[in-house]
């Protein structure tokens, strides 16, 4: 939610400036305003400023926003989600949780190195451990799937280090 | 006659596949005085290594008329034999029918053990007459005599059949060079899902998907193949009929359903599924009915395969920390661990005679076929190779083919169970993997 905030920050300073270019430059007696800190809320955002809402938009379909994140990596011989990789799952349990029509598949994925099987099996604890993130966030069992690609559908190619660690990998596929 | 014989390759199948295979090369090659023909169409091909521990020495006369067939079968029956790694074909130039008088004498000076002769007339029905004969050269007497009115399309298949007899009267081991192989390929973007005769030749299309398709594996009566195919996104089994290209939904459950492998009777097949949570060994029947868990752990069970006498199911399991193959009655109980060398042991493939475990395992590093024998636990590596994968049995429980790694693309390969005589099949363009040997078929 960190970033989401200081991105609507960003943008209501952006229309502040906006909103000062169509002012008139030559006026000089108008009086200069400390802008900061005057009818600035607790906050520091300005109580005037006015963010659009586009009717029917979805934060699923913002490309800056959290929810654009859809993948979780995992280290070598790993099944767990990592720190770093909770606030993505969160963002999206709770967007789960606000739209109950929504679906996800979760599809896990591993590196090449190893059997077809063993690592469809090992690709779907991944999966699962992202599924049961999800769902002790309160999303319903009926929204989340979790499914495995095994070593079946690389998305990096290649034998290196680089391209193990991109494969080691859920992502959050909506339906 | 080198190029008559390449022509004469080309069957009415032959003529429909985007690629041809390739003939043999390297020792084979040097035995038969067959010419590498033309590459253009070529996808596939054989290269052999190493010889059995003896070989028969066998002579194989051209036919009288086998020109005139669709495919010299005299040609394709010295391929076979030569591959096996388990014969010394005496050269000859020599042409004799069934209907020749045979000098033993001469075949025995020459150094031939044992001679095959024959003949092939069209008759008026626009089918071939093949006759074959095979002849003990030591003892003077005849030691099989077959005929077969033969479609010209089966021709290919005649001759493997003869093939299997030489092989069977001279070992006592059953041929398998009528038998086909199944596995898949992907180039660029589509995965095929291919049947093949046992040499490679012969290449039909059963599947062709955009998506993977994995794990295929022959019913017993040789007439079905059960696969995993990700065309819906996620891994779910069918059952597809060769002939009529009806397809079966067998597990579709929710998460992912793999791993199909039948039970001898072929009413039922062992599967892994995610249903419940991780992949766990359920019993299902091949019309996707009566659907039975057979593993319950709380981590990995996957990759079943039943014994052919059908008293246990061996599968790969976790639960003692890495990847190891244990065996479980399929009326479900307790699960008994069998391997124990090595951290990561995976694949289970029970021989025929339900004596050997053949495995994929990794140490330092390699994934590598072993077998065990499961009578005295003595474990052997079978090949030099370092990414293998799916091993999968010969009917006769002589060969292992398994999938493989030649040049960063994906090949198979097959080694003879007491690991002498290695053979390659690579591709030209894409890669071929998940091989699964079909059973002999009447």
């Amino acid at each position: 939610m960190r970033t989401f905030s200081s991105f609507a920050i960003v943008l209501s300073a952006a229309m502040l400036l906006a909103a000062c270019s169509s002012t008139k430059l030559d006026d000089k007696n108008a009086p200069v305003e400390n802008r900061a800190g005057t009818g600035a809320t607790t906050d520091g955002a300005d109580p005037r400023a006015v963010n659009t809402v586009n009717a029917g938009s979805d934060p699923l379909n913002d490309p800056q926003g959290i929810l654009s994140k859809r993948s979780i990596y995992f280290d070598y011989d790993s099944y767990t989600v990592k720190d770093e990789f909770r606030s993505v799952v969160e963002a999206h349990a709770k967007y789960l949780n606000s739209h109950k029509d929504r679906k996800v598949i979760i599809q896990g994925n591993t590196d090449d190195r190893g059997g077809t099987e063993y690592n469809l099996a090992l690709g779907q604890k991944r999966a699962e451990a992202v599924r049961k993130a999800l769902v002790l966030l309160g999303v319903s069992d009926a929204q989340v799937e979790a499914v495995s690609f095994g070593k079946e559908k690389p998305k990096a190619l290649g034998s290196d280090e680089a391209a193990w660690a991109e494969n080691r990998r859920s992502d959050i596929a909506y339906q | 006659m080198m190029k008559n014989s390449r022509t004469a390759l080309k069957s009415p199948h032959g003529f429909n596949k985007p690629f041809g295979f390739y003939r043999l090369t390297g020792v084979a090659l040097t035995v038969m005085g067959i010419a590498a023909a033309s590459a253009a169409h070529a996808e596939l091909r054989f290269e052999i290594s190493g010889v059995g521990a003896s070989q028969i020495p066998v002579a194989i006369a051209a036919f009288p008329g086998e020109e005139g067939g669709p495919q010299q079968i005299t040609s394709i029956v010295k391929a076979d034999l030569a591959r096996s790694g388990v014969f010394k074909l005496i050269d000859n130039s020599d042409s004799l029918s069934d209907a020749s008088a045979i000098n033993y004498g001469d075949w025995k000076n020459r150094g031939a053990n044992a001679l095959a002769v024959g003949s092939v007339q069209r008759l008026a029905d626009g089918r071939f007459d093949v006759r074959y004969r095979l002849f003990d050269t030591i003892k003077a007497t005849q030691l099989s005599a077959l005929s077969f009115g033969s479609q010209p399309q089966l021709i290919r298949l005649t001759a493997h059949k003869i093939a299997d007899d030489i092989y069977e009267k001279l070992t006592g081991i059953p041929g398998i060079f009528s038998t086909r192989i199944a596995y898949v390929t992907r180039s660029g973007k589509e995965y095929r899902l291919e049947v093949a005769d046992a040499d490679g030749e012969g290449v039909q299309v059963a599947l062709r998907s955009n998506e993977p398709i994995i794990s295929p594996s022959w019913s017993p009566d040789g007439g079905k193949v059960a696969y995993v195919s990700f065309e819906a996104k996620k891994p779910v089994i069918y059952i597809q009929n060769l002939v009529t290209r009806q397809r079966t939904l067998v597990a579709n459950f929710k998460g992912s359903n793999s791993a199909p492998a039948w039970a001898p009777d072929g009413q039922r097949l062992a599967v892994a599924l995610t249903r419940d949570g991780l992949t766990q060994v359920y019993v299902i029947n091949a019309d996707g009915s009566g659907l039975r868990r057979l593993t319950n752990t709380a981590g990995i069970d996957t990759e079943p395969r039943f014994s052919p006498d059908g008293n246990y199911v061996y599968f790969t399991s976790d639960r003692s920390g890495g990847p190891q193959i244990y065996k479980v009655s399929p009326n479900g109980g307790d699960a008994q661990r069998v391997t124990f060398g090595g951290s990561y042991n995976i694949s289970p493939r029970i021989s025929p005679d339900g004596k050997t475990l053949a495995f994929i395992s990794r140490r330092e590093g390699k994934f590598q076929l072993y077998a065990l024998d499961l009578t005295n636990g003595q474990e052997q590596r079978l090949s030099d190779t370092v990414k293998d994968e799916s091993p999968s049995f010969s009917p006769n429980g002589k060969y292992i083919m398994y999938a493989t790694e030649s040049g960063r693309r994906g090949s198979l390969a097959i080694v003879s169970t007491d690991g002498r005589i290695k053979q390659r099949l690579t591709t030209q363009v894409g890669d071929v993997r998940e091989p699964t040997w079909g059973p002999f078929m009447k």
